[in-house]
């Protein structure tokens, strides 16, 4: 039976077809409840109770909000094109969902270990920008079509410091295999072993970039409500309002997860004598989530010009300059080599 | 050359802003609730609550209204109609009392105006319809809500008695 999983075609078709399950559905289901801690969180910051009727303290709220979004009616705008319209969603949800497959949850529990993982997330993640675009210029309508001009630009600007952060930790680490970038994390001191020490700039920038790169608050400007309506999703309604909002919270949720692979050391355990696992990297997801509810709840949104601003001159220049950083004290080992933990074997 | 304000750009880059945002947000956090679970739970009203209105009666039953007309020719939204004629036993009352709930602007002029305390805005907020018809209350209406309203309503018209 075993060798039926491992040989045949068939049989690793199915195995694969299985281990997607695995992660989707755990991932759907967490989803739900993110959602609900996200508006628990907006809400206790603003001394309001949140949602607190559907389920013990709300807790099935998001499931209702699911039932009503697939019961109520698809509307298409007059001259709209139906299938891109309809594409749109899609695309979104799909490429945010793809790119868990080379996420590790833990030391081997991972769907596909290639050893370019953090390109293949930073390609899908720049094809993400397709579906906005889709969606706002589908529309045939003139909010949906500013924001995603908008949303265009702002998720181009904010790649570039994405991936030039990236490339710092690439450097100290050798590798682009994300289990790999985990490994090297590992150490005698626990926490003080990650990277968020060595890159505690890079740290902020990429959260920021993030926040940034999956419009969040306090950058939702493809969506501001005061100027633009729901920006690119005014159109939408029913099921396909729901993918992409599925696939924004998806998208939001896999920085979190990055956030966690690349500077909290990922399934690793904080505390050097307890044992690491999966629930390290998942209180670490849970911890960068909160950090998002929070910002979304604490900040204002930036003007189309800061936000400009902010990845072009200051995000830009400061993730090239410690790129520069980087390589000089990986080269030359410098502060005993933590910028080169390829040199002390992790 | 600009003068460079070198606290300030040290502030920005440290997120100084941001870091006093969280610490604020984090406080509001664990802050108790200022929002009330409505349906379940409501806030207090002032015993000069201006609600729905009602028609009241005497403890013997007999309805107050005498037809005086004063509740109609002072409100400023013509929203009461009041119909009367001497009933067998020589007593004025009215025929037809309509409260036009959609025209009122809950002025308080008309329990104002009333000589005999009948006509009152009780504290019922709560009486919003899926029609507008149900809106238009009658005679009947008013009674009925007096006759459910009237514990209330009596401790309210006692408790503000001494500012009038």
């Amino acid at each position: 039976m075993a060798e039926f999983f491992t040989t045949t075609y068939l049989g690793i078709g199915l195995t694969i077809v299985g281990q997607v399950f695995l992660i989707v559905i755990p991932l759907l289901v967490c989803l739900a409840f993110l959602m609900y801690a996200d508006r628990k969180v907006w809400a206790a910051v603003q001394m309001r109770r949140g949602p607190n009727v559907v389920g013990i303290y709300g807790l099935l709220q998001s499931f209702a909000d699911f039932i009503k979004y697939i019961v109520k009616e698809v509307v298409f705008p007059a001259g709209a094109d139906r299938t891109v319209f309809l594409l749109a969603p899609m695309i979104t949800l799909v490429l945010s969902l793809i790119a868990w497959a080379v996420i590790p949850f833990n030391e081997g529990w991972i769907l596909s270990d290639i050893n370019v993982a953090i390109l293949y997330i930073f390609a899908i993640s720049s094809l993400e920008v397709y579906g906005v675009i889709m969606g706002g210029w589908a529309s045939n309508s003139k909010y949906p079509f500013l924001g995603s001009l908008r949303s265009a630009a702002q998720m181009i600007s904010y790649e570039v410091s994405i991936g030039l952060i990236i490339i710092g930790v690439i450097i100290s680490t050798g590798s682009m295999n994300l289990s790999d970038i985990v490994r090297a994390q590992d150490g005698a001191y626990g926490i003080f072993n990650w990277y968020w020490l060595p890159h505690l700039p890079m740290l902020f920038l990429f959260f920021v970039s993030a926040l940034a790169e999956t419009n969040r608050p306090p950058f939702d400007l493809p969506e501001a409500e005061s100027e633009l309506v729901a920006g690119y999703q005014v159109e939408y309604s029913s099921t396909p309002f729901l993918l992409f909002m599925i696939g924004e919270l998806v998208a939001v949720v896999l920085m979190c997860a990055l956030v966690s692979l690349l500077f909290f050391g990922g399934w690793l355990s904080p505390i050097p004598w307890l044992p690491d696992g999966f629930l390290w990297m998942f209180v670490k997801m849970l911890f960068v989530f909160f950090m998002f509810a929070m910002v979304k709840a604490i900040t204002p949104r930036y003007r189309y010009d800061q936000l400009m601003r902010l990845g072009w001159k200051v995000f830009l220049p400061m993730s090239l300059g410690w790129v520069f950083f980087v390589a000089f004290a990986a080269k030359f080992q410098w502060f005993g080599g933590v910028f080169a933990r390829w040199t002390v074997g992790g | 050359m600009t003068q460079i304000d070198y606290t300030r750009a040290a502030k920005y880059f440290l997120l100084a802003d941001f870091f006093a945002g969280l610490k604020l947000g984090l406080r509001y956090f664990f802050n108790p609730k200022a929002t009330l679970n409505y349906p379940h739970e409501k806030g207090p009203l002032s015993p000069r609550f201006r609600g729905e209105h009602v028609l009241r009666r005497y403890p013997n039953g007999e309805e107050r209204c005498i037809a005086c007309k004063l509740c109609e020719a002072i409100c400023p939204a013509q929203a009461i109609t009041i119909d009367a004629e001497p009933r067998e036993d020589g007593s004025r009352r009215t025929t037809r009392y309509d409260i036009d709930m959609t025209k009122c602007i809950y002025c308080g002029f008309c329990q104002e105006a009333c000589p005999v305390d009948a006509i009152v805005e009780g504290p019922n907020f709560e009486f919003a319809t899926e029609t507008r018809e149900e809106l238009f209350y009658d005679k009947e209406k008013l009674l009925a809500n007096g006759d459910r309203w009237e514990a209330e309503i009596a401790r309210n018209l006692e408790l503000d008695a001494p500012y009038r």
